[in-house]
């Protein structure tokens, strides 16, 4: 709950804090409302009171009324005869929560495993009986405070990461390999150095490296398969990456050395050739879980929005039922301050729904029997019944669907830094290996072997460790500190196109303004508005949210019932829409209001508008500070985004744009644009600008197509990921420029055949620990 | 010198011990909740048996 602006009023008559939840409860009573007294009592009553002392972090949430879900679908059947369910979770705070959880779930006689991930946040619960069981069980974690949302078996089992764990494996045979050739190596420099290699004998030598060649040949031939198949895949298309040289560098190198150990040569390079794979995988598999947990972490916030929806059938029975598994024809009933889960017509109702994020308009839309509906918007006022119908061409949505497909496939062609460099670097080094041979076998007149063995230096050297390294260094270091401040950057390429962004384009409703609509508090009666917040904190309705946000934390009334689409009610109080409360209608649109009515007093009413994120003015200024242009595109009226721009301090806006208009804006700017949208209507844009961004409230779709997904209530996110983006930049550049350096040193050294292989190793290794090391800087 | 054979295949079968403890660990899903483990461990021993 954000406590802005108490009223006085409101501290006054919330004296004491709730034992479970720790918000304020009226005064002389120990919780706050009952579902606080109830989760307490189950806690005490098993035994587990130690929890309260445990809690770390925050107390635990509110317990809220919740959405029941029919479970049949998301249950999976085990060879034991157990179920299997796996949750995500809201709501955990500390170890705390786990143990509570566990231990809750522990207790059940039925429950064969009850475990919280608490990296992942889901909890796996496996027991014996029917399906009602699970919903008993779930419906007993939620009344704790919890909120669970089934994952769906079929979707899991798609989303499972096996390129991590097999990413992992192969660098733990690398590095067994690395470690245990590093010891014959060291055995065969050491003997070379001391001048023993007589007293040695090149028996000996032999033996060390052959005993290294066994080690080697199998663990490349493993570890070097992430490398080799995607250098194989790129060149299928008649392209290179940074992986063509690290593999021809490694086949090569580990080519020659075998020959070298068969013919009883002096220098074999194994070491070489599986310390490079060792650091190239470290590096891979950073990358790889960094952006695999930024991906839980998205699918996880979906998951979590996701929401069932009530089903008509023809002799009028009302059912729960997944919006996935609707069918067009089929009748759907939406209550008040519910999401619209589908798209549709409306067969029976009025009432004014909420299109902000499908159309960007801030006000809500008056909608009748025949008109159109759309997935993702609200129905503010009065329930609906929908005819469910197929997306057709034509729509709002279909159009903005070819959009992003059209704009998708153009992004696609942006080329990052390490594959350009790549490009250059791979035929140059190629080049320098194969002169180096023909010079010193053909023009030199060495021994076939001197000549390939120098040349076979020369591609260790250049074996491009540090510069595969460079940038997925710094992307690593980089997308955890983002992710640290509530930024998930989704795409690996996002970083570097930030850097180059010299324009932000924001979308205006949910994006500069708060997502939710806010009190407006001119003339709203403080004690009134403390009544309406008690009663209005047992409803979801946005509206209602938006109440109890104004009011600051305040005690919940008792007694109270809610009237789904109408209202809620505590004896003879009311809150709710104007004919809840026996109001007339206002004529036309119900603009976003809240009516109350008390025994004896006038109905009191309360009107809401959009504000402006509060840091949004600040954030403007900062971009702008940072060299930026700051544009709004919006698909409001002229007046609400004249006032919004005004109050954000933007001169260069547009009202009034379509999808289309506003991708056609986009391109005519044709600079590199930063998009900051959240809405449907954003979609196409997301995917058309250079690169994007979402809050975490916006639709799923642009969440999907968005680069990077910002949390929290502020826009401050907005300027830290470009200034992190240009000093990860300007870092990756550094890496790269300090490992061509690097070449620039060793390679006249290899040419003229003065490196040996416990060189070639160290400078190697060196190299790759510098690159590492500078990376860190993007902490800083 | 023929104690060398000995150490290789002394040091070789200590290390791949190690190897297949790491890829163990790694099958058994050890790795999948290093933040649950971190808190873990601050567990009683009365955790209900699962």
């Amino acid at each position: 709950m954000t406590a802005l602006a108490l009223d006085p009023g409101a501290i006054e008559a919330a004296t004491d804090i709730c034992a479970h939840c720790g918000l304020p409860a009226l005064a002389g009573r120990r919780f706050c409302c009952p579902g606080c007294a109830a989760a307490f009592d189950t806690i005490q009553s098993l035994g587990l009171g130690s929890y309260y002392e445990r809690c770390i972090a925050e107390r635990p949430p509110r317990p809220e009324p919740s959405e029941r879900y029919d479970l049949t679908r998301f249950v999976t059947a085990r060879a034991d005869g157990g179920k299997e369910l796996v949750l995500a979770i809201d709501g955990l705070r500390c170890g705390a929560c786990v143990w509570l959880i566990e231990s809750v779930l522990g207790r059940e006689p039925s429950v064969l495993t009850g475990r919280v991930n608490m990296t992942s946040r889901r909890l796996k619960l496996v027991w014996r009986g029917p399906v009602s069981e699970a919903e008993r069980l779930v419906g007993r974690i939620e009344s704790l405070g919890y909120r669970l949302v089934p994952f769906d078996p079929v979707a899991l089992a798609a989303a499972r990461d096996d390129t991590d764990r097999a990413l992992i494996r192969a660098l733990a045979v690398a590095g067994f390999a690395a470690i245990n050739v590093m010891l014959m190596s060291i055995g065969i420099w050491a003997g070379d150095a001391a001048g023993l290699l007589d007293s040695m004998g090149p028996a000996t030598r032999d033996l060390l490296h052959l005993v290294s060649a066994l080690i080697a040949l199998p663990a490349i031939a493993y570890a070097g398969q992430p490398f080799f198949r995607s250098a194989i895949a790129v060149l299928r298309h008649g392209r290179t990456n940074m992986d063509v040289p690290i593999s021809l560098g490694v086949v090569l190198v580990t080519g020659l050395s075998l020959a070298q150990t068969l013919s009883h040569g002096r220098d074999a390079y194994f070491d070489s050739a599986v310390t490079l794979l060792f650091f190239l995988l470290i590096g891979r598999v950073l990358d790889h879980r960094a952006r695999g947990r930024v991906r839980a972490t998205v699918e996880l916030l979906l998951t979590l929005r996701a929401t069932d929806v009530t089903v008509l059938a023809d002799d009028g029975t009302a059912a729960r039922r997944s919006a996935w598994s609707l069918m067009p024809g089929e009748r759907v009933l939406v209550g008040m301050g519910e999401r619209i889960g589908v798209d549709g017509v409306v067969e029976r109702g009025s009432s004014s729904v909420d299109t902000s994020l499908v159309t960007g308009e801030s006000l809500p839309v008056t909608v009748l029997a025949g008109s159109a509906v759309f997935a993702g918007t609200m129905n503010l006022c009065a329930p609906l019944t929908v005819r469910v119908t197929a997306a057709e061409d034509g729509t709002l949505l279909a159009e903005c669907a070819r959009l992003i497909e059209a704009s998708e496939a153009r992004r696609s062609r942006f080329v990052v830094l390490a594959d350009r460099v790549a490009r250059r670097y791979a035929p140059a080094v190629h080049l320098t290996a194969l002169a180096t041979f023909l010079g010193w076998y053909v023009w030199g007149g060495a021994p076939l072997s001197q000549a390939l063995l120098t040349a076979s230096a020369v591609l260790i050297i250049t074996c491009p460790c540090a510069l595969a390294l460079a940038v997925p260094a710094v992307q690593v270091i980089a997308t955890a500190r983002l992710f640290q401040s509530g930024i998930l950057l989704k795409s690996a390429t996002a970083l570097e196109r930030l850097a180059e962004v010299d324009t932000v384009v924001f979308d205006k409703t949910g994006t500069l303004t708060e997502p939710s609509p806010a009190l407006v508090r001119d003339g709203v009666d403080p004690i009134a508005l403390r009544e309406a917040a008690a009663l209005a904190a047992h409803s979801r309705h946005p509206l209602a949210r938006a109440l109890v946000a104004a009011s600051g934390n305040v005690p919940m009334a008792e007694q109270v019932e809610e009237h789904p689409g109408l209202g809620v009610a505590a004896g003879a109080m009311r809150l709710g829409s104007a004919a809840f409360v026996g109001m007339p209608p206002d004529d036309g649109a119900c603009a976003p209001e809240l009516w109350l009515s008390r025994p004896g007093k006038v109905p009191v009413r309360f009107t809401f508008a959009e504000r402006p994120r509060h840091d949004a003015a600040e954030t403007i200024v900062r971009l702008r500070a940072i060299g930026l242009k700051v544009r709004l595109l919006s698909g409001d009226r002229q007046a609400s985004v004249a006032r919004i721009a005004a109050a954000v301090g933007i001169d260069d806006w547009r009202a009034e744009c379509s999808p289309v208009e506003k991708v056609a804006l986009l391109r005519q700017m044709g600079e590199r644009v930063l998009m900051v949208g959240d809405g449907l209507n954003d979609g196409p844009c997301l995917a058309e600008a250079h690169v994007s961004a979402s809050p975490a409230t916006a639709a799923d779709i642009s969440q999907t197509l968005a680069d990077a997904v910002f949390q929290g209530a502020g826009l401050g996110a907005i300027a830290e990921l470009v200034v992190t983006a240009r000093r990860a930049k300007g870092l990756m550049r550094g890496n790269i420029a300090l490992s061509l350096v690097y070449n620039a040193l060793m390679v006249p050294l290899a040419v003229a055949g003065f490196v040996t292989p416990w060189l070639a190793a160290l400078a190697m290794s060196g190299s790759s620990l510098l690159v590492i090391s500078n990376s860190f800087r993007v902490r800083a | 010198m023929n104690v060398i054979l000995l150490l290789i295949a002394a040091s070789l079968f200590l290390g791949g011990c190690g190897l297949a403890i790491f890829l163990w660990s790694l099958r058994t899903g050890q790795y999948e909740d290093l933040d649950g483990a971190a808190n873990r461990i601050l567990f009683d021993h009365d955790h209900p048996k699962r």
